[in-house]
């Protein structure tokens, strides 16, 4: 009698299991495959055939090989005291990248996504968007940022570089234009 | 038996009707310039209405109001009277969440629609909020005198207003001489030689975005824009009433440009474009944005949405 009970509870421990596993192998076969899951962006909304305004190089500074090219490369981070001495990463995860995150080490001409891929400096949003990618997705879409051009026709769209400084990104305040003036002060 | 009174016959004799009839066209003709008159006076009293000139007619009244600036503002002014494009319906997008309150809106509005610097009118106000206090319905108490150093400002959001096109828009339906009404690309349009600055319009917005002129608008010559629409930023009369048209002159095209506030704005925080283009700027802000209208209460449904982006 007392085996039949172990074994009514058991079998009833083991029907409460068994859907769990069963629920998600339905979910794997009828799911999408890891390519549907993740389809490449440009599928989805394409880099428009835009104008984009070319990328604010200090002039006298690019191309970089003109210095870099005989440079043997430094991984380590420390503090530029050399040269670059400007360049300060701040409020823009300084403590998780350095220099070599962004830029190629092998060929200073180019940038560097994480997969490896180099892209050019006029390409920088692909750059950008690894991380900020709801902002390169409204980017794409023409909301974010300073839009100027044609409503219908050709538009400009500006690098992320442009507006913020890719090592201090955060927009500075600037000063406001005058206010109305007050019904009480029409003379 | 009495005789019948008969009066003695006169000399002169001027029906009562008849005396009247001269009297009202008498009248008329001294209220009316007299054919001696500048031509365009007699012209300008009898121009029809913007929506019943044909071409030709429209032609002849364009050039000469262009006759009649070039003698008031000694500038050449351009006036278009482009009309709608088909298949366009213009919606407007702003995001709260980059507007940094500069100003740099109202003063690019005010150069290119010609709006009078002295006395001052501006078709756009910037309202500066505190933020976390309850202010969508609580317009009024809103600062827009704000003036400091620097803007953003720690603790303050803002909110730039205009016209907001209404598709059921209460100030065309106050406006007793149909002085303004709403076009087929949704633009809400004054004819300012219609406008008799009765300002039943401003009394109806619910908005704040029309404005009346106490005098002829004050503009220094070399800053007219000579580029114009009849509709849209040519000088305006005093004792009428004027309003954003969403830069008529220079949307109405194709290609077409920015409205200059958009322009103009360096955060990029103002968006324009075509609501019945699917691919377009302001659809993919409508679909993918949390947007709001302002005083959506009043079914007025603007074609003017804020949102806050990501």
């Amino acid at each position: 009698m007392r085996k039949i009970q172990v074994l009514t509870v058991l079998l009833g421990v083991f029907l409460m299991m068994a859907p769990l596993p069963a629920r998600s192998d339905s979910k794997i076969h009828s799911g999408k495959t890891v390519a549907e899951a993740n389809p490449p962006e440009e599928v989805e909304r394409p880099i428009p055939n835009l104008f984009i305004t070319p990328p604010p190089l200090s002039e006298g500074i690019f191309p970089c090989s003109d210095c870099h090219a005989d440079q043997k490369t430094n991984p380590n981070r420390r503090e530029l005291t050399e040269f670059h001495e400007n360049i300060k990463l701040i409020n823009h995860a300084e403590k998780q990248r350095w220099c070599l995150d962004c830029h190629n080490p092998d060929d200073r001409d180019y940038l560097r996504l994480a997969s490896g891929k180099l892209v050019t400096f006029e390409e920088s949003y692909y750059l950008c968007g690894q991380c900020h990618g709801t902002i390169f997705r409204d980017w794409k879409a023409g909301v974010h940022g300073k839009r100027t051009g044609e409503w219908n026709g050709k538009k400009v769209y500006r690098l992320c570089v442009q507006c913020h400084n890719p090592h201090n990104p955060r927009f500075k305040p600037i000063t406001p234009k005058p206010p109305p003036i007050k019904p009480a002060d029409i003379k | 038996m009495k005789e019948p009174k008969i009066s003695p016959p006169r000399e002169h004799k001027v029906a009562r009707r008849s005396f009247l009839k001269g009297a009202a066209l008498g009248s008329v003709a001294l209220a009316l310039p007299s054919r001696d008159a500048d031509a365009s006076i007699w012209d300008a009293f009898f121009q029809k209405h913007f929506r019943e000139m044909n071409d030709k007619e429209l032609k002849k009244v364009l050039k000469r109001l262009e006759q009649e600036y070039a003698e008031k503002y000694g500038v050449d002014i351009d006036i278009s009277a482009n009309k709608p494009l088909s298949g366009v319906l213009f919606g407007y997008g702003l995001d709260l969440s980059r507007c940094i309150g500069c100003r740099r809106c109202v003063y690019a509005c005010v150069g290119e629609n010609n709006q009078s610097r002295d006395p001052q009118i501006q078709w756009i106000t910037v309202l500066r909020f505190k933020k976390g206090d309850k202010w969508v319905n609580d317009l009024e108490n809103a600062d827009k005198y704000y003036n400091p150093d620097k803007v953003p400002e720690e603790g303050y959001f803002y909110m730039p207003t205009q016209c907001q096109q209404c598709e059921n828009p209460p100030c065309v339906s106050a406006c007793p001489t149909q002085a303004t009404w709403k076009e087929d690309d949704g633009i809400i349009v004054v004819d300012y030689n219609w406008c008799i600055g009765c300002r039943y319009c401003m009394a109806a917005c619910p908005y704040g975005a029309r404005h009346f002129n106490w005098t002829g608008p004050g503009i220094p010559k070399d800053e007219i824009n000579t580029k114009t629409h009849y509709l849209g930023n040519r000088p305006r009369y005093h004792g009428i009433v004027e309003k954003c048209t969403f830069c008529i002159q220079r949307t109405r095209n194709t290609p077409g440009r920015y409205p200059a506030c958009v322009e103009i704005c360096p955060v990029g925080a103002r968006k324009f474009g075509n609501m019945l283009d699917p691919k377009s700027e302001i659809r993919y802000c409508i679909e993918n944005k949390r947007i709001f209208r302002l005083k959506e209460d009043l079914n007025t449904y603007p074609k003017f949405f804020y949102f806050f982006a990501t």
